[in-house]
């Protein structure tokens, strides 16, 4: 199970959040506060893994995080999931935003994080990995932003 | 722009967006929060307004700022009536936001029950995908009992998108309502083998995530599993599973024997390292389950050990870091393996990546022996002075602590090293370890006796520099080891000024009350020591001494603000000042003095309380008087202290326990202390405590100030190192000198505890220390059981799978549900099922039998002589339409003992078979494993021809097997009988009369696929099937489902439906249409989907059947044209549409039979040749009966009308049925109905 999906970029700004367990907000931004601090302090050339994050999980649980640019995207699993393939996860989730964005870069998630929500929708559902095929991560996607234009128009 | 333009609202046009917010936001860096909470007040405005768009607005903007830490909990009603809103736009912002921030609780979740579940049956399959993401994200158990249902039949959508989604969100409603578990498993199952591998991955996925939390329920999907594994080639899929496997071979080493070579064939194969990895991980769990004693088995674990070295030197620090952590795992086992790279392990502490050192450490952890103990924590402690951080420092020092004091201290040879090790470890500045390493110190102290002296001059050195280690007082700072040191030195010292005037110099009071007790209380202890050891010299003068030191220092710490430290000192000033009282008067006092103090202190285990049985008379809960009034204090329970023992000892009271046995258990007891060395006798002197002296009497203490400014280590770790080096050299010598003399005797003695390996028995420890063990209460063993959190909530999802559905587990149906849940039998074959009802129909002439008048009376006298015996079955048989196809394996889950066996015999064959190539094993386990079973089960003694045999349902690949079918079936046969026999066995008492469980256990036959649609009407494009079902709710509505295939290539669209009202039956049409109308089908076809419509009418009178014309217009589209059609049909409302099924108790039947209100009539069926139990399956499938009782080959049933009717039916094996209705021709209906179908068939 995936416990929470945190992205922030290099000074910890969050872009976007997604718990799957429930955390008051005030105890999701110490969380944040706390991975941010953990991951932020590590070099790039160092293992993706680490434990011990200790609001979130315990010992159970490890942060697995990929670095691109500016932007950390931080998954926090338990477990159950494969270490790799949660990285391989991150790597697909990245490359469909810029499919999606078109050259994503760290404006297209400030100003869109509806969006990059309804992306993640599409391959994380309830912590459970839904989908991994990009694909069709990418076809769901725009056929519901296709959708969302039908209505749009009809109002007009 | 434009579209804000175009909608022409002034204030929607100043609203802002998303991104207009977060441009604002960026814009407002100095006044951030003064800005966003102006914005808030806007989006408050916003959320007023009645527009739709500009609430989903708002809410998205809610959304944005809930990231930033913002509670907007306040907006939770808006959220739903964005939610609710009919745009998939809106409705997405909604769920988004409600995923965000509902939880359990939120109130107004409760509201949207409704919403959701129409959501999920939405034409629409995207705004069933919002509700269903939604939903996983903060489903309640109150949502998850309601909706259950709802979601069971999403996942035989007909999209793979809606399954897969479906299919992932059971998880969470299991954990929210675990009920739902064993119902929906046979689909989930199912789901496993689903064409789309998307939807087989969420059904992997699932079941994994439950197997994880209670393996052993999953281990009959072994074989299913091992089929995916084999074929599939989703790297995603293999991992999960593979590692499910990981977690089933624990528990069934006979599986693991069957994946080794298949994983490792692709750990060769596999390019991926995601999978290679999780493949050794899997191959180590069955090595580690697998008895050690297998030396074929070496040629895996090197194979692992090599790989995973191959990752550990790799350079991707993650693959290093993987590498270690399954090293770990092999470590357990096989240490032998993992030592030899202790190079490689040794080399990563030094990595720079913190991750990596934290795992070589736990490495380190399993690779100590007595040989290498030392040197490692050599390294490692060079490590500790030289780690910044203090996060890893402390890592650092609870590693050595933990690798020092595993297994009892298994592999220290020389606790003065140890003690020493403990006493460095304490100039670790800033460590949150303090009383880790002082708990350490007591534990060694205390268990370790002949340390004890040594111990106590190092403590005594610690209490003596104690300014070096209060720097720190926060709590658990390293002051804590002062605590150790006090109690070490006032516990074990023989004498000592030093330490008594260390303890009791002012500085003391700045330490952390509890340390001060502890001070205070040694200082007392050391005091005792101090008077005895000058007892009998004639010059009093030293012990005087002492009392006035005592004396003059005590009354600092009564003064402590700290309530311990004050009483204890006090009580100890008081007790000095009436000793130096009599010091002066030359009495000697030092043996009572040491007496206050007397008595050893032992090691408790941490479970021994726990494991104290309740005294026997002891009533927790009994009132020692009885309470004053209900009012108060009912909440609070006590925590349960003592370990429940059994139950009867609660029952028995105090004052029943008769003086005799009272008198005799106090002789036991008495006689248990003097033997039990342990024990604590009373002590033989008591000293009176006097007040506390006024303040005024305290003087004013010096200020010592000679105090040395390093902690001077008395011995150095290295010289241990070298000592330690040189005494097993000499002992070596020593040995080859005496070699035939015997020394293991001599060892023997002081080491029970001790078991390290064979090799390593060389080694002698320098010390003969005796390690004392933890007590424990008698007879109490120290387990695991109960390490587990009662509060997990897998824990209620620990469910016995394989036992067969019982109708109460069916989930709550609200409206009624046109698809048919599958029995479990279907699951299974469902493939096989025609051609064994074919087979069977011909045999099934035999047992008809003819049934009597008689037989009736007879029968209700038996149902009311098993009524307690049946209450259970009773519940069983509550009905739903398809609970009454499963109404035979239902009441098989009565008899579980047969139905698992089956099932274990399964999967022990399946296991038991010598490994085949995977492909091959596929085709062949199935069928044989029947074959298997059978040939063990052949010496059963029972025959009886007239039961209908059946097939097993784990023959699946039928088709393919032919051949051996006839063989098989006999075999089955067989098989059955031993089951029959079985079972008799168990219900011995029931007697002759077979009871319900008995007469229906041997019919386990398949029941046939019934489908509930019926044909409405077809031509070339479109193929409508329908099914009329009634509710409770409403006696005059019915609802029709109607399914439309489009069967053509081409689209179809614009339908609609219309029918040709009656007088009695209207076709309910929205407000404001006229009664002619047509109403549109909701949804398009594109080629080959089909899509199901419901269409509500009214009925009057309900006791006619009634056919109603219709017309279904469309629209054709082709690429090149596009034409209008037409297709008539011809609804029949039948009288059983009319039927609701209603469960019924016996009782409540017996008493409606005997009321007398019912007519009766009745019907014979001639020629029918199906089994029993399927024609009774049948008649509840297709008439909505349920079945009240049966017995033997009798049945009676229930049902109820819309408008209320009862309908009883008894039928008998000769399939007479007998029937009784308030309503006479509607009776007659229903029985011609019945009749119909079975003529049908």
């Amino acid at each position: 199970m995936i416990k929470a999906i945190l992205i922030f970029n290099n000074h910890g700004k969050p872009r976007l959040i997604r718990f799957y367990q429930y955390f008051a907000e005030d105890m999701q931004q110490q969380i944040i506060r706390e991975t941010f601090h953990l991951v932020s302090k590590r070099d790039d050339n160092v293992c993706n893994f680490l434990e011990g994050g200790s609001l979130i999980g315990g010992s159970d649980y490890k942060l697995i995080y990929r670095h691109y640019a500016t932007l950390y995207f931080v998954f926090c699993v338990d477990s159950s999931e494969s270490e790799l393939g949660i990285l391989d996860l991150i790597q697909v989730f990245v490359e469909t935003l810029d499919k999606c964005f078109e050259n994503v870069c760290e404006l297209d998630l400030i100003f869109h994080m509806d969006k990059v929500h309804y992306i993640l929708q599409e391959v994380v559902m309830g912590g459970m990995v839904l989908e991994t095929n990009m694909n069709e991560i990418v076809a769901q996607v725009e056929l519901q932003n296709r959708m969302e234009k039908s209505e749009v128009n009809q109002v007009i | 722009m434009a579209l804000k333009i175009v909608k022409g609202s002034i204030d929607r046009m100043f609203d802002k967006n998303l991104q207009d917010l977060v441009r604002g936001i960026r814009n407002h860096k100095e006044d951030e929060a003064k800005y966003i909470s102006t914005c808030i007040d806007e989006i408050k405005q916003e959320l007023k307004q009645d527009n739709i768009a500009v609430k989903a607005n708002a809410v998205c903007k809610l959304t944005y700022l809930q990231m930033l830490g913002y509670d907007v909990s306040w907006a939770a009603f808006n959220i739903v009536e964005v939610m609710s809103s009919s745009k998939f736009t809106y409705k997405r912002i909604g769920y988004l936001a409600a995923s965000q921030c509902f939880h359990e609780g939120t109130d107004v979740i409760m509201l949207t029950t409704n919403q959701i579940r129409k959501d999920l049956s939405s034409p629409n399959q995207y705004d069933t995908g919002v509700a269903l993401t939604g939903l996983s994200c903060f489903v309640t158990p109150d949502l998850a009992r309601d909706l259950a249902n709802d979601i069971m039949t999403l996942m035989s959508h007909t999209k793979p998108y809606i399954r897969k989604k479906a299919v992932l969100i059971m998880y969470k409603v299991f954990l929210k309502y675990p009920e739902s578990l064993r119902p929906a498993f046979p689909r989930l199952k199912e789901k496993l083998e689903d064409p789309d591998p998307g939807v087989q991955s969420a059904a992997v996925n699932v079941i994994c995530e439950l197997a994880r939390r209670n393996p052993k329920n999953y281990l009959s999907l072994a074989p299913l599993f091992f089929k995916l594994m084999t074929s599939s080639t989703n790297n995603w899929v293999l991992i999960k599973i593979i590692k499910l496997f990981g977690a089933l071979t624990p528990l069934e080493p006979r599986l693991g024997k069957k994946l080794i070579e298949p994983l490792t064939n692709l750990i060769h194969s596999t390019s991926a390292m995601s999978l290679l990895y999780e493949c050794v991980n899997t191959v180590i769990a069955v090595l580690i389950s697998l008895s050690s004693g297998m030396p074929n088995h070496s040629a895996s674990i090197q194979l692992c050990v090599q790989k995973l070295r191959i990752l550990i030197e790799d350079s991707d620090q993650n693959l290093k870091y993987l590498g270690l952590l399954a090293m770990s795992k092999i470590l357990k086992t096989h240490p032998k393996s993992v030592q030899s790279h202790k190079d490689l392990i040794l080399q990563c502490l030094d990595d720079k990546d913190e991750s990596i050192r934290l795992r070589a450490l736990d490495l380190l952890y399993g690779m100590v022996s007595k040989k290498n103990l030392m040197e490692i924590v050599k390294k490692l402690m060079l490590h500790v002075d030289k780690a910044e951080g203090t996060t890893y420092r402390d890592e650092l020092l609870t590693k050595i602590i933990d690798i020092c004091s595993q297994s009892n201290y298994q592999y220290i040879t020389n606790f003065e090293w140890y003690i020493s090790i403990l006493v460095e470890l304490t100039r670790l500045e800033g460590t949150r370890h303090g009383h880790l390493i002082a708990s350490q110190m007591l534990d060694v102290a205390i268990r370790v006796k002949a340390i004890r002296g040594f111990a106590v001059a190092q403590m005594a050195t610690l209490l003596d520099n104690a300014h070096l280690l209060t720097g720190n007082t926060q709590r658990n700072g390293i002051c804590e080891v002062l605590y150790a040191a006090a109690w070490i030195c006032g516990e074990f010292s023989e004498y000592s000024m030093q330490t008594l005037e260390a303890m009791l110099r002012p500085k003391v009071a700045t330490l952390p009350g509890h340390i001060q007790a502890v001070y205070v209380q040694n200082a007392a202890k050391l005091f005792a020591t101090v008077l005895q050891k000058h007892e009998g010299e004639t010059d009093s003068q030293a012990a005087q001494e002492t009392s006035q030191l005592l004396i003059d220092r005590l009354p600092l710490f009564v003064q402590s603000a700290n309530l311990e430290v004050q009483e204890r000192a006090s009580c100890i000033l008081q007790l000095v000042k009436y000793i130096q009282k009599l010091q002066q008067k030359n009495v000697e006092v030092a043996e009572e003095v040491t007496a206050l103090f007397a008595g050893e202190l032992n090691p408790v285990a941490p479970k021994a309380q726990k494991k104290v049985p309740i005294p026997e008379g002891l009533d927790l809960d009994a009132w020692i008087n009885e309470p004053p009034s209900e009012s108060e204090s009912e909440d609070e329970k006590p925590k349960v202290v003592f370990a429940k023992e059994e139950p009867k000892h609660y029952r028995s009271r105090h004052t029943e326990v008769d003086e005799k046995e009272l008198a005799r258990r106090r002789e036991v007891r008495k006689q248990e202390q003097a033997n039990n060395p342990f024990y604590i006798k009373a002590s033989p002197s008591s000293q009176k405590v006097y007040d506390a002296p006024g303040v005024e009497h305290i003087p004013v203490v010096q200020i010592d100030l000679s105090v040395p400014l390093k902690v001077p280590v008395l011995f150095n770790c290295d010289l241990y190192l070298w000592l330690e080096e040189e005494r097993q050299q000499k002992e070596k010598a020593e040995r080859k000198k005496k070699e035939k003399k015997k020394k293991r005797e001599k060892r023997g003695k002081g080491r029970k505890a001790d078991s390290g390996p064979e090799s390593e028995e060389d080694i002698r420890p320098a010390h003969q220390v005796d390690i004392v063990t933890e007590e424990m209460p008698e007879n109490a063993l120290p387990s695991d059981d109960d390490d587990k959190d009662p509060n997990d909530p897998h824990k209620a999802l620990d469910i016995d799978l394989d036992k067969l559905l019982a109708d109460s587990e069916k989930l709550p149906v609200r409206t009624h549900r046109p698809e048919v849940l599958k029995s479990p039998a279907e699951d299974r074959d469902s493939k096989s099922v025609p051609q064994e009802t074919k087979k069977k129909r011909g045999r099934g002439g035999k047992e008809k039998k003819e049934g009597k008048e008689g037989e009736r009376k007879r029968s209700k006298e038996e149902k009311k002589k098993k009524k307690k015996h049946k209450e259970v079955e009773e519940e069983l048989l509550e009905s739903q339409p398809e609970e009454a196809v499963q109404s035979e394996e239902t009441k098989e889950a009565a008899a579980p003992p047969t139905s698992t066996s089956a099932e274990a015999s399964d999967l022990d064959f399946w296991l038991s078979s010598a490994p085949v190539p995977p492909a091959a094993a596929q085709e062949v386990t199935a069928p044989s494993s029947a074959a298997a079973v059978d040939t063990s089960s052949a010496a059963a003694p029972e025959s009886e021809p007239d039961e209908p045999k059946d097939t097993e349902p784990e023959d699946t690949k039928s088709s393919k097997h032919k051949k051996k079918k006839q063989k098989k079936e006999k075999e089955e046969k067989e098989k059955k009988k031993k089951k029959r026999h079985h079972h008799h066995h168990h219900h011995g008492d029931a007697g002759g009369e077979d009871s319900v469980q008995n007469g229906t256990v041997e019919e386990e036959e398949p029941l046939p696929v019934m489908y509930i649609y019926s044909l409405l009407a077809e031509n070339s494009y479109i193929k409508m099937v329908y099914d009329i079902q009634g509710n409770h709710q409403d006696e005059s509505k019915v609802v029709v489902s109607v399914i439309f295939e489009n069967k053509s290539d081409s689209f179809l669209k614009s339908m609609e439906f219309n029918v040709l009202d009656s007088l009695n039956s209207k076709l309910q049409r929205p407000e404001g249409a006229g009664p002619h109308d047509s109403l549109t089908v909701p949804f398009q076809l594109p080629p080959g989907v089909s899509n199901e419509a419901r269409f509500v009418f009214s009925v009057q009178s309900i006791v006619m059947p009634q056919k109603l014309k219709g017309t279904l217009t469309f629209i054709v589209k082709s690429d090149e044209s596009s034409t209008h059609e037409k297709l008539d049909f011809k609804l029949h409302f039948t009288c059983t549409s009319y039927l609701i099924t209603t469960p019924c108790y016996s009782d409540a039947y017996a008493k409606l039979l005997e009321s007398g209100d019912l007519k009766g009539s009745s019907l014979r069926l001639e020629g029918i040749s199906m089994p029993f139990h399927h024609l009774l399956a049948r008649i509840c499938f297709h008439h909505h009966f349920s079945v009240v009782e049966r017995i033997d080959s009798c049945a009676s049933m229930y049902s109820r009308s819309i408008q209320g009717h009862h309908v009883c039916l008894l039928v008998k094996t000769s399939v007479f049925i007998e029937s009784k209705w308030e309503e006479s021709s509607l009776l007659g209906n229903v029985l011609d109905e019945i009749k119909q179908t079975f003529s049908k068939c």
